[in-house]
């Protein structure tokens, strides 16, 4: 599409810019100079108990910060309106750094609209920048595979069955690899414990998602965790059938207190302040940031009342494994679920390896299929 | 705790699935059968399905009593319906345009009221299990059955009944045939329209309850992913006998579990192709069933779509 995207708010932009400069009263400071403006975008709304809930809390933790103005705008779609809402975003609040924080968002939208605004920022959640992208786009992640492997750990040691289930949204790289670090995790305890893993599709299809995890439940699951946009249909389903629960994203213990053995969280307010506190003092972020549990990307819930004491036990002394660097949950010997060799015995992938963000396979124990 | 049962779940959740999902379309397909009948369409049920699910949400969190929340869904549903009879009983008001139009209303205002009330944690309305003869666990799980889906087939038959016996089914049905044959009986056909969609509105929104209240039975903002639309076209399926909308309705949500149940089998190459099955169905359904000499049979003849 060779045409700019037009949006109201840019429209609205130009002509108040002819109505003269007064029409829009700008915060300013004392100095003379004008606050930065983060822009934050999120695919679904901010209070999901979910992905976007985490996001929303570290853009809290950026608007309490001097200096700073905050825009936010929720329910925006993978499609030309993500290009819309960034913008209007820099066009209409002047907005100096975006945080496009949905993966959908990455290419093309943000690739497309970065070159034509050499002085804005993009931040993109979740993509992968490589070399020869546009330098003013930055990706960054959590290592949360590694949240999801201390997830197996307790699914391992809660299960009777021998069967967990996992509700996930699309076959992408990094769900795919929650869905192969929770069985691994879970195979630490008991190398015969197989996952079943149901993909919805979606990011976000409340019925649907109830119907996975029934459907899991029924399959004989009974500890099952997720990465759909908002957990709380998982979680509630499944705490009412008698499984056991892994939170995602957040923390959804209130959701299931009985239930909830642990989960794996974002904690963005650390990693957000940081990046934005960067660009304040004239400072620039790298293209490519990652981090895990030792970086404070990714933190995990108060372990639940029904996690045992060698659970526990286990848990803790994986996380200091993890937390001292490193660590590589997917390690040889591994085949993945068709047959075909991952890892040979001695080859591992640490957390940090890039080869683990171009993921397309399902270890060995997952029943499921990526297509 | 469950019972390994092989491929015998596949024929279980497709039970399971056609009481759990199926509510939502029953309701919102009677409602819609019931307007139409009177020779109106409304398309807004979507939107206010939405508002039902918020504000039936909403009620049983304020109050605590999931019933008071089934209540104010009906009540708000009703509104909407009320405002919809009352702007095409203007001249030269068209029903599917506003029905469009109150449909992204209905989800505007939802989303807008609805904001406080996605992270808090309202009660569930009360199911029966009807599964007590079984001991395996997934038969129990399969058949426990909500009250509102009991309501909902209670209505069906009631309506069903109401249409061919009674008074006011004949009222209905003569001014949605014909608005001359009923102005000649006396009759006034704007109000009876006007009341028919209010009513039909009421049920959208006790439908939206069950989502929000039941099942998946929280709120947010994804909750009905287009059940309200799809309730509509299903009217038509049935050929606007509530009988035949209740069938539509258990139809339509046993198909949609087939797609999770087939993967948690085994089956799961092909997972979007199954997710489509409801449509596949329908479609396949309606083209046995067509008939070029019947294709509006039982079509009310004063439906903007027929005249």
């Amino acid at each position: 599409m060779s045409i700019p995207p037009f949006s109201r708010r840019r429209f609205l932009s130009g002509t108040a810019a002819l109505a003269g400069a007064t029409a829009m009263p700008q915060l300013a400071f004392a100095d003379g100079h004008a606050p930065l403006s983060v822009g934050f975008i999120y695919v679904g709304p901010k209070d999901d108990f979910g992905y976007n809930q985490a996001h929303a809390e570290g853009a809290a933790a950026v608007k309490a910060m001097e200096g700073v103005t905050v825009v936010e705008e929720e329910n925006v779609a993978e499609t030309i309106d993500v290009q819309k809402s960034m913008e209007s975003m820099i066009n209409f609040d002047e907005t100096k750094l975006l945080f496009p924080t949905s993966f959908g968002y990455f290419d093309p939208h943000v690739l497309e609209t970065a070159p034509k605004h050499p002085d804005v920022r993009f931040q993109h959640a979740a993509g992968l920048w490589s070399e020869g992208m546009p330098t003013n786009v930055g990706s960054y992640f959590g290592y949360i595979g590694m949240g999801q492997y201390l997830n197996g750990i307790t699914a391992g040691h809660a299960t009777t069955t021998k069967k967990i289930g996992f509700v996930a949204a699309k076959p992408i790289p990094q769900v795919l690899l929650n869905i192969n670090s929770f069985l691994l995790g879970a195979r630490q305890v008991d190398p015969e414990i197989t996952c079943q893993v149901i993909f919805t599709g979606e990011w976000s299809l409340a019925v649907k998602e109830a119907e996975a995890t029934n459907a899991l439940a029924d399959a004989g699951c009974d500890v099952i965790t997720c990465h759909v946009d908002g957990p709380k249909v998982v979680m509630e389903t499944a705490a009412g059938r008698d499984a056991y629960v892994c939170g995602y994203h957040a923390n959804q213990s209130p959701l299931a207190p009985e239930k909830y053995l642990t989960g794996a969280e974002w904690n963005w307010a650390g990693v957000y302040t940081g990046m934005v506190q960067t660009v304040l003092d004239g400072g620039t972020i790298d293209n490519f940031v990652r981090g895990g549990l030792a970086d404070g990307f990714i933190k995990m819930s108060p372990l639940g009342p029904a996690v045992s004491d060698a659970s526990r036990a286990q848990f803790e002394a994986t996380k200091a494994q993890i937390m001292a660097g490193g660590f590589a949950a997917i390690k040889g010997p591994l085949n993945d679920n068709s047959g075909n060799v991952i890892a040979a015995a001695g080859e591992g992938f640490a957390e940090d390896d890039i080869a683990l963000e171009s993921m397309d396979y399902l270890v060995e124990g997952v029943i499921g299929s990526t297509s | 705790m469950e019972t390994d049962l092989g491929l015998w779940v596949i024929p279980l959740a497709i039970i399971g699935g056609a009481i759990r999902v199926s509510t939502p379309f029953l309701f919102v397909s009677l409602g819609e059968a019931l307007t139409e009948r009177s020779g109106r369409i409304n398309l807004g049920l979507e939107g206010t399905l939405v508002f039902g699910a918020m504000s039936g949400y909403a009620a049983a969190y304020l109050t605590g009593s999931p019933w008071l929340g089934v209540f104010a869904a009906a009540i708000s549903g009703a509104m909407f319906g009320l405002l919809h009879g009352l702007i095409c009983s203007l001249p030269k008001v068209n029903d599917i345009a506003v029905g469009i139009a109150m449909m992204i209303l209905g989800m505007g205002l939802a989303f807008y009221f609805g904001k406080p009330f996605v992270q808090p944690v309202a009660p569930n309305l009360p199911s029966i299990g009807f599964g007590w003869w079984s001991d395996v666990p997934q038969v129990r799980a399969a058949l426990q059955v909500n009250v509102l889906f009991l309501i909902g087939a209670v209505l069906a038959v009631a309506m069903w009944w109401m249409f061919r016996s009674t008074r006011v089914g004949l009222i209905v049905r003569v001014v949605g045939d014909s608005t001359d044959a009923a102005r000649a009986m006396g009759l006034r056909p704007a109000l009876v329209r006007i009341c028919a969609t209010a009513v039909g509105g009421a049920f959208a929104g006790v439908g939206g309850a069950y989502l929000s209240l039941y099942y998946p039975g929280s709120w947010n903002e994804g909750i009905s992913s287009g059940q309200g639309l799809m309730a509509v076209a299903l009217v038509i399926f049935a050929r606007w006998n509530p009988l035949a909308c209740f069938g539509a309705a258990l139809l339509f949500g046993g198909a949609g579990a087939l797609g999770p149940t087939l993967q948690s089998v085994g089956v799961s190459e092909g997972y979007y192709l199954f997710f489509a099955a409801p449509y596949v169905l329908t479609l396949g359904v309606l083209i046995v069933t067509s008939s070029p000499t019947r294709a509006m049979t039982g079509a009310p003849g004063e439906l903007s779509i027929t005249k």
